[in-house]
């Protein structure tokens, strides 16, 4: 049972279906998390990691929707389950955590009553109980159990993002997934809730789906790593392997477009041009626009996810198997 | 020295402060956002202004903007203070002089005409000696020095991506031939592959163009990429300033180490750093003397907690607002990174 992997997302693809015709925003993903494993989901805006996200969540609204392949959690394929049925899963097995705590958060009930609206959502569960956990899971982040009794606005903004962590632990989930959590937060309370949200995975063996754009955030905390272009996988495979030798050229920009605060101060260059319009993504290669080494072929066939020792690479140039950079 | 700094400097704050009445009107409960600061901007040169949300960085460009006026103290420019500049003709001079690059670029351009409008109502406001045809000329001129085709001019808004959108921010400051560009968080929206270009129109305006930069951010990495100087602020106040290497090499206040220490370096070998700082930014309302990181600091004194540290220099051109760093020879770490 343990050797399952806790999700197996196989073949996903999401559109959004338009009067003008549909956009796909995530074409053909796959991929699985292990039991108590961090997985970091990186790219830049409108690569469709969050959609992916909702559509792993199930949470997407139409215009968006599941058009191919599954998601495979806990045994069960998600995709087509009633609300009935998803949310007996929701919140118990799976939960999520938004990238703003302050809209997902109801600004007119303090934050004890939200959490009993969770707990209660599962189940009758007596006051006693519910008010014992609650406090638990406030500990555990690192807030003093008294919130219970505030509102969102009486919380900073780090104390509502952990508060808000707080709240998708209240059972224990084999899954959580967390869409930009951080983002809102300045360098320090940033690093200290990364370090808070690695030690409960490791405390509680959770699994976590990390989705942000900014690659270095996660470089020290993250098991394995999927880059993201345009709606495709470009590259997965274990962080450590990708921040010493990225091989898809995109996954390199992005490595190469972080000035350091060490070492020399050397020119960067970024990478030139910006990602495409999902409803004209450019023949071939996505990423051959903006590719320094883009050839002819790049143009003439869209490349497959080639694997390459534990990685998977989209990009012709290792179709052979080869590791140059 | 003083008079010296004074002559070299094209932006001067003096004992700037900017306070906010909080709560219902018979409140008197006062928000310090910017309390007695005391910095200068000189020609050609990027100034970073660094701290966490609410450490009063935006306040400052705010006020030196003309938004609003300073609670108390003066601001100079060109060596003539921003309170003496009350006729339109002179205020209107200095905002062309000294404009404001936003942080949002989906929010600061108007979505109903095309981009070419702002452009040619900065010309028009700001150099009426232009004919039509002249500020024709100098929209797409300034287009091509941002880095845009000048044909984008036509486009709406909504045609282009943020970092284009941003561009358009910068090239409307450009417009008006300015001397220091206010810039808040002007990336922070970008995504990080076209940030780095964005960071290098910067070092280009001030390298050829001549123009100056208060680059207001958060993020140190990008602040050593560009800038020139860094202020360092905590709550309002200035904790550590200085030419950027120096501080980021030798950074003496604990603040300044705290903020090096959690900045993500995808470098370095991968660790979970032991400490950990889970304190609080300080709420400065009504605020008692004293330092006002104590409570976060692991090498407060007795001191910290009586008299507010003033900026001490501790190298050259370095300055920092420590009671510890200031009484010890050595290098005192409180974070290591």
């Amino acid at each position: 049972m343990s050797d399952l992997p806790v999700l197996e997302v196989s073949g996903l693809s999401v559109d959004y279906v338009l009067d003008r015709g549909s956009v796909r925003a995530v074409d053909d993903v796959s991929f699985t998390v292990s039991r108590g494993e961090f997985l970091g989901i990186v790219g830049e805006s409108g690569c469709g990691k969050s959609t992916l996200l909702f559509a792993v969540a199930q949470l997407l609204a139409p215009p968006a929707e599941v058009t191919a392949g599954s998601v495979t959690f806990g045994g069960n394929n998600l995709v087509g389950l009633t609300d009935g049925q998803l949310s007996a899963i929701r919140w118990r097995d799976m939960s999520v955590v938004m990238q703003s705590a302050m809209n997902a958060l109801n600004p007119v009930k303090t934050i004890g009553a939200q959490f009993r609206d969770a707990m209660r959502a599962h189940g009758k569960v007596p006051d006693r109980e519910v008010a014992d956990r609650s406090a638990e899971v406030l500990t555990m982040v690192g807030i003093d159990p008294v919130h219970l009794r505030s509102y969102p606005h009486q919380l900073s903004g780090g104390m509502r993002q952990r508060s808000m962590i707080a709240m998708a632990l209240l059972f224990t989930p084999d899954l959580v997934i967390m869409d930009e959590p951080t983002s809102a937060l300045d360098v320090v309370a940033q690093r200290s809730l990364m370090v808070q949200i690695k030690e409960l995975q490791l405390a509680f063996g959770f699994a976590v789906i990390f989705v942000t754009h900014d690659m270095s955030l996660i470089s020290h905390f993250s098991d394995r790593l999927m880059v993201m272009y345009a709606g495709q996988v470009d590259e997965i495979g274990a962080t450590r392997t990708i921040f010493d030798r990225p091989l898809h050229p995109y996954t390199q920009g992005l490595l190469e477009a972080f000035p350091s605060i060490r070492g020399p101060r050397v020119p960067l260059k970024g990478i030139p041009g910006s990602p495409p319009d999902l409803a004209r993504v450019p023949s071939g290669c996505r990423f051959r626009p903006r590719c320094p080494y883009a050839v002819d072929k790049c143009a003439e066939v869209a490349p497959d996810l080639y694997p390459l020792e534990a990685a998977l690479v989209r990009c012709v140039r290792r179709e052979d198997g080869s590791l140059a950079s | 020295m003083t008079a010296e700094l004074h002559s070299a400097g094209l932006m001067r704050a003096e004992h700037l402060t900017r306070h906010f009445k909080i709560g219902s009107a018979l409140s008197r409960r006062t928000l310090h956002a910017v309390d007695d600061v005391n910095f200068t901007i000189g020609e050609r040169e990027i100034v970073a202004l660094a701290g966490e949300s609410g450490s009063g960085k935006s306040t400052i460009a705010r006020v030196l903007a003309r938004i609003y006026p300073p609670t108390a103290g003066e601001v100079y420019f060109e060596g003539k203070p921003l309170s003496s500049m009350t006729s339109r003709a002179e205020r209107l001079r200095y905002s062309g002089l000294v404009p404001m690059v936003f942080q949002d670029p989906f929010a600061s351009i108007n979505p109903v005409f095309r981009v070419s409008h702002g452009v040619l109502r900065c010309l028009k406001l700001h150099r009426p000696e232009l004919s039509e045809a002249q500020r024709q000329e100098e929209a797409a001129r300034v287009f091509e020095v941002v880095g845009l085709n000048p044909d984008m001019l036509q486009r709406f808004p909504y045609e282009l991506s943020g970092g284009q959108r941003q561009r358009v921010g910068f090239a409307q400051a450009l417009a008006m031939r300015p001397r220091l560009i206010l810039a808040d968080e002007p990336v922070s929206m970008l995504d990080v592959s076209i940030r780095i270009g964005l960071l290098n129109l910067m070092a280009k305006l001030r390298d050829e163009e001549g123009v100056s930069i208060l680059y207001i951010t958060h993020d140190i990495a990008s602040a050593r990429y560009v800038a020139d100087r860094l202020i360092v602020m905590y709550a309002g106040q200035i904790a550590e300033t200085g030419p950027i290497e120096d501080v980021l090499t030798h950074p003496r206040h604990p603040y300044t180490q705290l903020l090096l220490s959690a900045v993500p370096d995808p470098r370095a070998p991968l660790a979970v750093a032991a400490e950990t700082d889970r304190g609080e930014p300080p709420r400065v309302i009504d605020p008692t003397p004293g330092c006002r990181f104590r409570w976060r600091c692991p090498l407060a004194i007795d001191t910290c907690a009586q008299v507010t540290p003033e900026l001490a220099e501790l190298r050259p051109a370095h300055s920092a607002a420590c009671h510890v760093a200031q009484n010890s020879p050595e290098e005192v770490k409180a974070f290591s990174a």
